[in-house]
């Protein structure tokens, strides 16, 4: 295997509605800060790998007008993926194990505000028995919820907990979106949006970007002097229909974790992809987190959700606190489909030595 | 269709072989801050292209960035609205919500000074006469019909200059 390294890291400054902006617009000058961190220019970069979603812009082939942003003459070697970044990244790190790339450029980006999120997000279900009954994305996680809270996974007040963590977190994050929460105990006193969700237990609707550059060995080195170096990616897919799977667990991240080594040595910090409250408990424990372990420093979905950007960023935020030494080792998760249908582990490390 | 034995109730029942399931779902576009500029443009009969300051290309319609150098557009441009016909076809098939009488032709039309081509109608001049490297200049809807819209043009015609050589072009062919 290939040594391969997150050597840059940017994202938007996340926001409710992004009203002036289009998308290639919003998009560019992250692509263009990972390029400038790093003094290179697209002809440096190798393999190009998006995320985006035809059905947030409402527009088809929507990913081909943010290329626009690239710089894609001369051309350049090309992919995209209709999911979150991550697995953008996923792809641009296994063309880089193939030898066919030592350098890539990796960005996603969503806007949420053009059309009715819940609506949208129901499309991802099937178009035979669920789809038709248009389920929308807060009720299907209420379920889980319910879920878990009469399975014994997790109670509302950890719930609560785990929103006033996130979002008060999120105030050395100058890019969140929301930042700082009341008490846990004031939390529990508002209404019920879909039982047993509260307002604080659901992800904010986001309009936002990221980008990461990835190099390989020698040529990381070269890029910057803290590689956060990729030790182990997995991702795991569960099926497609609701019905037949236990939602109180995550038996794909599970996997994915077992695949990617996240037992193999102790995690200090852990960036997760849980939009919904309860999620990030079904999303630790399938990890084998221990209490020990710092739990989304960013503030996390919670606190911003640009979907298709979120579970790229996880990374980029992981690997940040990686090269500024914050964390030795770290574990990044991201998610895609409904109810944490299927899930990507990343495991994150500074220079070996260090 | 495999074995699955069926409850006495459904043996016999026609099988459904297909279901409908409409969806529709309505999105709020933003057109960003460089459609913005040209679409203003428009509504008041002025074509805007935006140029790039590392190739030099002006890009029409401006959409925030070159698509060459994945770089913002610097400079605005006031296009004049004549240009040439680079590339044409005839449409003999009529589509819905087309008030067109058949056959009409669409047109890539380059404004003079832009190097992108917008897409319209070419009228006022017998559809087998259209060619590539014809000159011609926008016909725009009536001054209170003019919208933030392309449909404000509302099609181009011959001036009746000479062609324009076809070297003068050939780039955008």
């Amino acid at each position: 295997m290939r040594d391969v390294a997150v050597v840059a890291f940017a994202q938007s400054h996340h926001v409710r509605r992004e009203q002036a902006r289009n998308e290639v617009e919003m998009v560019m000058p992250v692509l263009h800060q990972v390029k400038t961190e790093l003094g290179i220019d697209q002809s440096q970069i190798d393999f190009t790998c998006s995320g985006s979603t035809d059905y947030l812009a409402g527009s088809a082939f929507s990913f081909v007008m943010t290329l626009d942003g690239v710089g894609a003459s001369p051309p350049i070697s090309e992919s995209h993926v209709e999911m979150d970044a991550a697995w953008a990244l996923y792809e641009a790190w296994v063309k880089i194990q193939t030898g066919a790339a030592d350098t890539a450029l990796v960005y996603g980006y969503g806007k949420s505000s053009p059309g009715a999120l819940r609506d949208v997000l129901s499309r991802q279900l099937d178009p035979y028995y669920l789809g038709p009954l248009w389920p929308d994305s807060v009720a299907l996680a209420a379920l889980q919820a319910r879920a878990c809270l009469d399975g014994g996974v997790t109670t509302v007040e950890e719930m609560a907990e785990i929103a006033a963590r996130s979002r008060r977190a999120a105030a050395d994050n100058p890019f969140a979106q929301l930042q700082g929460s009341d008490d846990p105990a004031v939390l529990l006193k508002e209404a019920e949006i879909a039982a047993p969700l509260r307002r604080h237990d659901c992800p904010p609707i986001t309009d936002g970007a990221a980008a990461i550059v990835l190099a390989a060995g020698d040529r990381a080195r070269e890029l910057t002097d803290a590689p956060a170096w990729i030790r182990g990616i997995d991702h795991r897919i569960e099926a497609h229909s609701l019905g037949v799977r236990d939602l109180t667990t995550s038996p794909s991240t599970a996997l994915a974790a077992a695949r990617s080594g996240v037992a193999d040595a102790p995690v200090e910090l852990a960036e997760l992809h849980a939009p919904f409250t309860h999620q990030e408990v079904i999303v630790r424990t399938a990890l084998g987190l221990g209490g020990d372990v710092t739990v989304n420093p960013s503030g996390g979905p919670l606190a911003a959700n640009p979907l298709i950007a979120g579970g790229l960023i996880r990374i980029g935020e992981a690997a940040r606190r990686v090269s500024s030494g914050e964390a030795g080792r770290a574990v990044a998760h991201a998610t895609s489909g409904p109810c944490l249908q299927q899930n990507l582990v990343c495991v994150l490390e500074g220079e070996r030595g260090h | 269709m495999s074995d699955l034995v069926l409850p006495e109730a459904l043996r016999g029942v026609e099988p459904v072989r297909s279901i409908r399931t409409p969806a529709r779902l309505e999105y709020t576009f933003t057109a960003g801050q460089a459609t913005s500029r040209f679409l203003r443009g428009i509504s008041r009969k002025k074509i805007l292209g935006e140029r790039c300051g590392v190739c030099g290309k002006v890009i029409l319609p401006p959409r925030g960035s070159c698509p060459n150098d994945g770089v913002p557009t610097s400079e605005q441009v006031e296009l004049p609205d004549r240009g040439i016909v680079t590339t044409f076809c005839v449409v003999n098939v009529k589509f819905s919500g087309s008030a067109m009488e058949l056959p009409y032709v669409c047109a890539t039309v380059v404004p003079d000074g832009s190097d992108m081509g917008l897409f319209g109608m070419v009228q006022e001049i017998p559809f087998d006469q259209i060619r590539m490297g014809m000159r011609v200049e926008a016909v725009w809807v009536d001054d209170d019909d003019l919208t933030h819209d392309l449909a404000s043009i509302k099609w181009w015609r011959p001036t009746g200059e000479p062609d324009a050589d076809y070297e003068s072009y050939r780039e955008h062919v």
